[in-house]
């Protein structure tokens, strides 16, 4: 092994890749423009339509209304609420966005108030439909607002004080410290972010380098040249690393860019920005990176091992498509709720990754487990790079027609 | 000098088995000579060739150049060795002269050899009008030249061709056939493939007739001639390699 040749073929690779407008398109431009458009456009989008449904007054049927005028009366007094004539095909109407939500009143309700077992007013809403969903709030605020009422004329007959409504009340209060709060909620993210980045970041150079270089026929004259086969992948391998690492960078510098616009633009209620506040050091986003590294590795190599076997770039484009859901399963794995780390789990490369990432983020260092996943994926990772290594030098893969 | 002993490729194919695409070659190519090594498509030129250059390794048999052995010391081989052929193609991305400075640089020269040699280069093939244009902005023209300075860089001794003006237009293919004749003339050892009869007639000091990964007929043109009794290479050629010619097809 030659490092002058190494060194050759990688600025010769880096001077090719960064001529191209496809790689700034893919490598810089989309990692970097596509977090602040999405998370702002969406957080946007999503408070102007979420304070649209707030304002908006929302028709409400009654079904079987006769069951207890009063509180038909109680409904059509509420401001929130506009009680539209009562129709057969209600249902629809829901599903159809006519009316938000409709209030079923069943019979012997008003019997019912006097002390006999409690029967239940159903409401009929649309679940997932924003507007339903607060129609149907609404409509509930109105029923127990009528319930309070209701209970309140009772304590005054019985000359008994209202605040026995309520003889407590509750309040939750969180003690976990910011970074946790943020960690739990983005933790899983960064490290998942980082992860599939470096993979998505790595699949374009692989192939260019690859069964690029054989569909444009510059394999022959490269191999032809006196450079020995390992110090080629080499160079090709390191283009391939940087390229997967400079795509995740800017995609954090980007992340964490958006998320900061977006904690601090006032588009959100306070409760919910509060989510979006990061509260992750540059030494957290460094150790999610240098755990990240050995998989960045094993990526380019792997990468770089398929698409050389593929005859033409699109070929190539047909094998590692799905190579992005053998990464995207393990890592969105690690996001679920209660999924935490064993030794077993600390040997499966990627969802190891990403959950000792979910977990540096939150502050949480176990180092039993950074240094056994650092080992396991410097192995597989060794392991990808030799197969490269190999790959290169078997006639079969390299003229393969 | 290339000897080449005993060459033999054999691939394994799914569908065919084994397929024997050269089988015990041997011959010899001299300093200022040109050895042409004539074939129907599919008689295993390519493959001889890219063995002698050391892009494939041989199944049995060796070759040396320049007294290195092509399966021991590909590398040195490699380094003794200009391959053009049109399968050799150019970097789109690069400029003429980063495209030739990037193989100086891989053998081993240093920059000031290096600017020496790609100058002069250059100007011999009158090349400083693009020097610095993208190759995939480059006429074919261009791109053969760009080739031919690509192979020059080091200044091989050993120069190895395969069918290098397949393709190409009259014009563009005599600025390759120029430069072989150059290349013997500085005293180069040059062997190239081709099936093109007036090539081998105007050029090769030595012939070589394969068909089937076979060597079947080698010498002079007039020692061929005189053989074979006719005159016309290609009635020669074709008296050599009926008896085992197989369509390409069928391979």
């Amino acid at each position: 092994m030659s490092l002058r040749n190494v060194g050759i073929v990688y600025r010769k690779e880096l001077t090719e890749w960064l001529r191209d407008r496809r790689t700034l398109i893919s490598t810089v431009l989309v990692p970097l423009l596509a977090f602040p458009v999405l998370m702002v456009g969406m957080t946007s989008l999503m408070a102007v339509m979420m304070s649209k449904a707030e304002k908006e007054v929302p028709k409400v049927m009654v079904i079987h209304g006769e069951n207890s005028t009063e509180l038909v009366a109680a409904l059509h007094a509420s401001k929130d609420l506009e009680i539209v004539p009562y129709a057969d095909d209600w249902k629809e109407q829901i599903s159809n966005k006519q009316i938000r939500a409709a209030v079923e009143i069943p019979s012997g309700f008003d019997a019912s108030l006097n002390g006999k077992s409690p029967l239940t007013v159903e409401i009929h809403y649309y679940q997932g439909e924003v507007k339903s969903e607060y129609g149907a709030g609404h409509v509930e605020d109105s029923l127990k607002a009528y319930r309070d009422e209701f209970v309140k004329k009772i304590l005054e007959a019985k000359n008994l004080p209202d605040s026995l409504i309520s003889p407590f009340l509750l309040e939750r209060n969180n003690v976990a410290p910011p970074e946790k709060v943020s960690g739990a909620a983005l933790g899983g993210l960064l490290g998942y972010m980082v992860i599939l980045l470096s993979m998505t970041g790595a699949i374009y150079p692989a192939i260019d380098l690859t069964a690029g270089e054989k569909e444009r026929g510059t394999m022959e004259t490269i191999l032809s040249s006196p450079l020995s086969r390992v110090d080629l992948v080499l160079g090709k391998f390191f283009l391939v690393l940087s390229a997967s690492l400079s795509t995740a960078i800017l995609s954090i510098i980007s992340m964490g860019t958006s998320f900061y616009l977006v904690g601090n633009s006032g588009a959100m209620a306070k409760k919910d920005a509060a989510v979006f506040q990061l509260h992750i050091g540059l030494p957290t986003v460094l150790s999610v990176f240098l755990m990240a590294l050995p998989l960045a590795v094993l990526f380019a190599a792997a990468l770089l091992t398929i698409a050389l076997f593929a005859k033409s770039y699109k070929e190539a484009q047909s094998y590692l498509t799905p190579m992005t859901f053998i990464v995207v399963i393990p890592a969105v794995a690690s996001l679920l709720p209660g999924f935490d780390l064993t030794p077993k789990l600390a040997l499966i490369p990627i969802l190891s990754t990403s959950l000792v990432c979910k977990e540096i983020v939150a502050g949480t260092f176990h180092w039993n487990y950074i240094l056994l996943i650092l080992l396991s994926s410097s192995v597989y990772a060794t392991a990808a790079l030799f197969i490269a290594v190999k790959m290169f030098q078997r006639e079969s893969v390299l003229f393969r027609s | 000098m290339i000897e080449a002993r005993g060459l033999s490729k054999r691939f394994q194919d799914k569908k065919r088995g084994e397929i024997r695409a050269v089988e015990n070659v041997s011959f010899t190519c001299q300093p200022g000579k040109i050895y042409g090594l004539l074939g129907a498509n599919g008689a295993g030129k390519t493959t001889t060739l890219r063995m002698l250059a050391t892009i494939l390794e041989p199944t049995d048999g060796t070759a040396v150049i320049c007294g290195h052995d092509v399966v021991e010391e590909p590398e040195k081989v490699r380094a003794n060795v200009g391959f053009l052929s049109t399968a050799t193609a150019l970097y789109p991305r690069l400029t003429a002269q980063e495209l030739v400075e990037y193989f100086g640089r891989l053998n081993s020269l240093d920059e000031a050899t290096l600017k020496k040699r790609v100058d002069d280069l250059f100007n011999r093939l009158d090349m400083n009008g693009f020097r610095d244009r993208r190759c995939d902005k480059l006429s074919t023209g261009m791109k053969q030249k760009t080739s031919i300075a690509r192979t020059l860089v080091h200044d091989p001794p050993v120069m190895i061709f395969d069918e290098p003006t397949l393709g190409l237009d009259v014009m563009t293919a005599r600025t390759i056939t120029a430069f072989i004749r150059e290349c013997r003339n500085n005293g180069k050892t040059v062997i190239f493939s081709t099936h093109v009869m007036s090539e081998v007639e105007k050029l090769c000091d030595t012939i070589g007739i394969i068909q089937s990964g076979k060597l079947l007929a080698e010498g002079t043109l007039a020692q061929l001639r005189q053989k074979y009794s006719e005159n016309d290479l290609e009635e020669i050629f074709v008296k050599v390699v009926a008896p085992h010619y197989v369509p390409a097809e069928a391979h």
